[in-house]
């Protein structure tokens, strides 16, 4: 007894006891939980395997952007659309929700009393409306426009309905390449002067026009090799044949939706956050700076946000994990996303539901830590450096 | 640890009980039936909130059989996605949710389809305005298409064979479809044809929609229960055979009465007066008198629930009995 209330009173053994105990009691939980489940899939009959994966899925799957997809096509297939089409709506969803989200932070924080206050207003109504509610409202206003016989026409080129948004579809002939590739090329060389013009005036003090030799370099230099090669790109027009528009490109009213309500919901929080980041910068820094002489948008651009990124940036990155979890409450309006294709349709018919489970949860782990791997990085680049 | 280890056979017991439905439902004091999510004409609640149709009355004689009483059922709504997962949980004894008898069903996801209450077919729906009269027409359609269904991969091999295009508007529910299609969303709705009766009974004007003359499937609709409890799955099956057999021999819930003085030895199996079938199913003797008296035949339930009196116009074509032009058979009751 007396030993035993010795090696106890051990700091250092009774915290390996203790860590113990609890992963021996975890392991016991995981092993309980996997053999329950395959005892009682083996006596339902219910079949287990990954060998559905190779099976046709036997449905269609008409939202698939970038892969073609036939009913004869695989259930893997199925999951690589599914994920293709969730990456699309978070990926957009972030870009506008963080541009949104930035400028809404910024008026909120205006001295102009009726803006700050339409953004209060806008913040806290989608703040505190649930987000499925917003998508749904956001579908019903989309399914009331005309009908695509009677479509709202825009410059005779845009059709507005409510099988969603045509637009003509460009198409890039054979001289198309050069083009891309003098964009790319301006691109690398209005980097390299950017970087060049930073240590000329880190050296000399002199200043360089980056912004408008960049815009110079970025759109009139392909423009005219464009012009040059004349003009080799052409449009297909959308055409109303039969039951649809046939041809064009169209902007699906499930996407948009979905596209609508998270990143006008997340655009809210992150308006918050900006604001909070802003605010976080001490009042001396921009009395300080005005000291010194510098231009309103400079104080911003140089003084305030670097600073405010700081305290910015992570729970931003929260942000956009949330939106990117958010993007699979999509099956409310049937967007073909990773859950509603894969872990939905694919599911039903295969009925091979952990299996399925187990992949949508395992992708969606996967895509969260990529958001945070890289959020971190860039979270890192901007912290202040000690010297 | 004693404690615990005791602890986790309990549990351990309580996820593995998946045998003796009928005592864990005689236990329960009532029946949890999986239905549709209200589909007017199988399950649907009825102006007076009480489940009414085709399958809830399944579910209702399931409950006389059992207890003798047609109110002690739960109607637990499931889409066509969750039926199965509820059923393989055990959170629902059964299920009468127009559900199709296939292989992969009755195999591989490890169900039993006790028998068949409609048989249906897959058919197509459309605004008359648009002038269609074929299926074989609607190329390049948007089609609503009710997800995880059997319907949703006949609606990709017919197009298929037949070289058309369309474009597939994945929906959950039959109320999402009736909305996309009164909106114009999709052209077309495909589900069960029994199903595009209802949706077009619930339009406001019905004359607006036509059904296309095409049927391009077979759907033997049925309720199912979990694989391997066979005397709860002969309980189902009976209960809905028992209605059948009603039918044949003309046994109302009118006359079941005056039947049980009846001289046709069946009709005095069937309603327990010879024999002691209700034993050998661990019922009372009475069950199928029940049955007949409190929901009636399997014709009573279909004229009051689907029949061409009601707004679903559904004649009983092949659902007529074997001896009236129909498939509706059901084996001999000795």
């Amino acid at each position: 007894m007396r030993s035993n209330l010795g090696l106890f009173s051990d700091e250092k053994f009774r915290s390996i006891f203790f860590q113990t105990l609890v992963v021996g009691l975890f392991a016991l939980g995981l092993f309980f939980v996997i053999s329950t489940t395959s005892y009682n899939l083996e006596k339902r009959n219910i079949a287990t395997g990954w060998s559905f994966l190779q099976n046709p899925a036997g449905f269609d799957i008409s939202f698939s952007p970038f892969l073609e997809f036939k009913s004869t096509d695989t259930h893997l297939k199925v999951y690589f659309v599914g994920v293709l089409n969730t990456l699309l709506v978070s990926v957009t969803g972030c870009i506008a929700a963080t541009i949104l989200g930035f400028i809404l932070g910024i008026i909120r924080l205006s001295s102009n009393w009726l803006l700050s206050r339409l953004v209060y207003i806008y913040v806290e109504f989608s703040r505190n409306v649930p987000l499925l509610l917003q998508i749904i409202l956001w579908y019903s206003i989309l399914i009331q426009l005309p009908r695509v016989k009677q479509s709202l026409q825009i410059l005779d080129v845009f059709y507005i309905s409510n099988r969603g948004l045509y637009s003509p579809r460009p198409i890039f002939e054979s001289g198309f390449s050069y083009v891309s590739i003098a964009i790319v090329l301006a691109l690398i060389s209005s980097f390299l002067i950017n970087r060049w013009a930073k240590k000329r005036q880190d050296k000399t003090g002199q200043q360089f026009p980056v912004f408008s030799s960049s815009i110079g370099l970025i759109f009139i230099f392909p423009l005219i090799l464009f012009f040059i090669l004349g003009s080799p790109l052409s449009f297909e027009h959308p055409e109303l044949k039969g039951f649809n528009f046939k041809g064009g490109l169209v902007i699906r009213p499930e996407f948009i939706a979905m596209f609508l309500a998270l990143s006008i919901y997340t655009a809210a929080f992150i308006s918050e956050i900006v604001r909070a980041g802003i605010m976080s910068v001490s009042k001396g820094q921009r009395e300080a700076s005005a000291a010194i002489g510098l231009k309103q948008t400079w104080i911003m651009r140089l003084i305030i946000i670097p600073q405010a990124l700081r305290v910015i940036v992570p729970p931003l990155t929260s942000q956009y994990l949330n939106l990117t979890k958010n993007s699979s409450l999509g099956i409310a309006v049937g967007y073909a996303d990773l859950v509603h294709g894969f872990g939905g349709i694919s599911l039903n018919q295969t009925g091979q539901a952990i299996e399925c489970m187990a992949i949508v949860m395992a992708t969606y782990l996967s895509i969260s830590l990529t958001i945070s791997f890289f959020m971190n990085i860039y979270n890192r680049s901007i912290q202040f450096k000690e010297k | 640890m004693k404690k615990l280890l005791s602890i986790f056979a309990v549990v351990a017991f309580a996820f593995s009980a998946n045998a003796g439905t009928l005592d864990d439902v005689k236990n329960r004091g009532f029946l949890k039936c999986g239905v549709t999510t209200g589909l007017a004409g199988f399950a649907a609640p009825d102006d007076n909130g009480e489940w009414a149709g085709l399958d809830a009355d399944m579910c209702r004689a399931v409950a006389v059989a059992v207890f003798g009483d047609r109110s002690k059922v739960e109607f637990i709504t499931t889409t066509g996605k969750s039926r199965f997962p509820t059923l393989a949980s055990g959170e629902v004894d059964m299920l009468a949710r127009n559900t199709t008898w296939t292989i992969s069903r009755d195999v591989n996801l490890g169900f039993e389809f006790v028998g068949v209450n409609f048989y249906d077919g897959q058919g197509f729906m459309v605004p008359s305005a648009l002038g269609v009269s074929s299926a074989t027409e609607l190329d390049g359609a948007t089609v609503c298409i009710q997800t995880g269904t059997t319907t949703e991969l006949n609606l990709a091999d017919f197009f298929r064979l037949n070289g058309i295009s369309y474009e597939a508007l994945p929906i959950e529910t039959n109320d999402e479809g009736k909305e996309n299609l009164f909106a114009g969303r999709c052209d077309v709705y495909t589900t069960d044809a029994s199903g595009l009766s209802s949706t077009r009974a619930a339009a406001s004007n019905p004359d607006k929609w036509v059904v296309l003359p095409e049927i391009i499937s077979k759907e033997p609709l049925g309720p199912l229960v979990r694989h391997g409890d066979h005397q709860w799955g002969d309980v189902v099956r009976w209960s809905l055979n028992a209605m059948i057999i009603a039918e044949e021999l003309g046994i109302t819930s009118e006359n079941v009465d005056a039947q049980t003085s009846s001289n046709v030895p069946e009709v005095l199996r069937l309603l327990g007066v010879e024999g002691n079938y209700g034993e050998m199913l661990e019922l009372s003797n009475d069950w199928a008198y029940q049955i007949i008296k409190q929901i009636g035949n399997y014709s009573e339930s279909y004229e009051a629930n689907v029949g061409p009196d009601t707004p679903l116009e559904i004649a009983r074509g092949l659902n007529a009995l074997w001896t009236q032009g129909g498939i509706l058979y059901a084996p001999p009751f000795r």
